[in-house]
């Protein structure tokens, strides 16, 4: 095995995500590694959480580029360790995410068991850039992502949450 | 003249637009590759090595990954139940999520099983052609929803034992049964905070309301003790879930202290000869589960679509 040429890397890398198509692969850090073996490319994806329906479509997104790229042979597996970590989205994924409107995650952590009241990570609403925003819910349309709204400018967003 | 034009009012400017757009999506990404449901992409460890490290017994790694996998099935199958019945939307968004979680981790789990047993059984094969004996999960996550206090409760109670127990097994000897405690344990403990968050809620609410709330956790409390009861197999693979008891009541009590209401004082529900769901003894609960979840693939064997 030698290291990837940056072509098959890139190919790979300007894959789409499905449910947030405005990222790559790579802008979401999903990407994991490119390895080419003369004609042969294996590209290791890592699904974000356990149950993202979407790892199947990337996976065939992946394959499909990199045949249409010219690799006769290519395999597309899974790596699960280490983890997927909201860390892993790039900064340039980040502005995307909130060119989009959907608000990027903080540095990830496991939400903090806490007993008292609620305090709610300090969030800039993407649309307006207020900051007197508040959570709606936890959980939204995918698993990656909470619902908020803003109360500056009074529209409701996305947010994808730390993991 | 072999222009085509095509005439205004025949086809619609929306209509142009979107064949546009599927023919601009590029003819790398045409047709069936954008539908991957059904192919070879399905198998949730594909490429993983998933050899059996030396000094774990194969059989005893797949018994035991068939009982973290039917628990999360299970009670995913629950939580799904919810759907369209949950008092707000945003609830309902937030449990059919944590179902998605679980079933993510049964899929990898119970892909680890067939694996690791040496039948190379599928995850559907495990999870629809099984009868309800042959099941491993606890008691617990069978149960039904009862009301959404109720429900609350169950998951409190799961959450915080599972999220425990995800953060021992991350450092398991199987790196896949690793690899989904270290992804499971974040995912689990998000799990506890909404169940945490909707505890308090209700139990320092109302009087009705924690009443409701006290309700429920008196419903599944006696199903609580089985998660940290051992089964040869759990002491055999090194996961001895009796060290959770401590810490895991330790949390809930100051939860419910938090919420002003009382830690049940129940006695753990009797196993039946020194059995219950590790050894696929359920209550009457899994039967009607099963039958709902498992009609589908068994009236259309090998379906695809």
């Amino acid at each position: 095995m030698v290291t990837a040429p940056a072509t098959a890397w890139d190919v790979a890398a300007a894959v789409p995500d499905p449910e947030l198509p405005m990222l790559t692969l790579a802008e979401l850090g999903v990407l994991a590694e490119v390895e080419t073996d003369g004609r042969a490319v294996t590209a290791w994806l890592t699904p974000t959480y356990s149950g993202c329906p979407a790892i199947a479509e990337m996976a065939a997104d992946v394959d499909a580029r990199l045949r249409a790229a010219g690799y006769p042979e290519v395999r597309v597996r899974l790596r699960l360790d280490p983890p997927w970590s909201t860390d892993r989205i790039t900064e340039d994924g980040r502005r995307k995410l909130a060119e989009a409107g959907i608000a990027p995650p903080g540095p990830a952590g496991p939400p903090l068991l806490r007993l008292g009241p609620t305090r709610h990570r300090a969030v800039t609403c993407p649309q307006c850039g207020g900051t007197d925003t508040e959570e709606l819910s936890r959980f939204g349309s995918t698993a990656c992502k909470a619902l908020w709204r803003c109360r500056d400018c009074r529209e409701p967003f996305e947010r994808i949450k730390e993991i | 003249m072999t222009d085509h034009h095509v005439m205004p009012g025949h086809h619609g400017a929306g209509d142009d637009h979107v064949y546009l757009t599927l023919s601009e999506a590029g003819p790398e990404l045409d047709g069936e590759a954008r539908w991957a449901y059904g192919t070879g992409f399905s198998d949730p460890l594909l490429g993983v090595d998933t050899t059996v490290p030396a000094g774990l017994d194969g059989a005893d790694l797949a018994a035991y990954c068939l009982m973290l996998g039917d628990d999360a099935l299970v009670l995913a199958q629950r939580l799904t139940e919810w759907c369209t019945r949950a008092p707000e939307l945003e609830e309902e968004v937030a449990l059919t999520n944590l179902g998605l979680d679980l079933l993510g981790q049964a899929r990898l789990l119970l892909t680890r099983a067939g694996q690791a047993d040496g039948t190379g059984r599928g995850e559907d094969e495990l999870a629809y052609w099984r009868e309800a004996h042959e099941f491993r999960n606890v008691r617990l996550v069978e149960a039904p929803n009862g009301d959404f206090a109720h429900s609350v409760a169950r998951l409190l109670l799961f959450a915080t034992a599972r999220g425990a127990l995800y953060g021992l097994l991350a450092g398991h000897p199987d790196p896949v049964l690793a690899a989904v405690a270290a992804r499971g344990v974040l995912e689990l403990a998000y799990h506890q905070e909404y169940a945490t968050a909707w505890t308090l809620r209700l139990g320092d609410g109302t009087p009705y309301s924690a009443a409701r709330m006290q309700a429920g956790l008196d419903a599944v409390w006696p199903l609580l003790d089985e998660l940290f009861t051992p089964h040869p197999v759990e002491l055999r693979i090194g996961a001895d879930p009796s060290a959770l008891r401590e810490p895991v009541l330790r949390t809930l009590a100051a939860v419910l202290a938090e919420a002003g209401l009382t830690v049940p004082e129940a006695r753990p529900l009797a196993f039946v000869g020194g059995r219950a769901g590790r050894d696929g003894v359920h209550t009457e609960a899994l039967g009607p589960l099963l039958a709902e979840f498992q009609v589908v693939a068994r009236a259309h064997p090998g379906a695809t679509w």
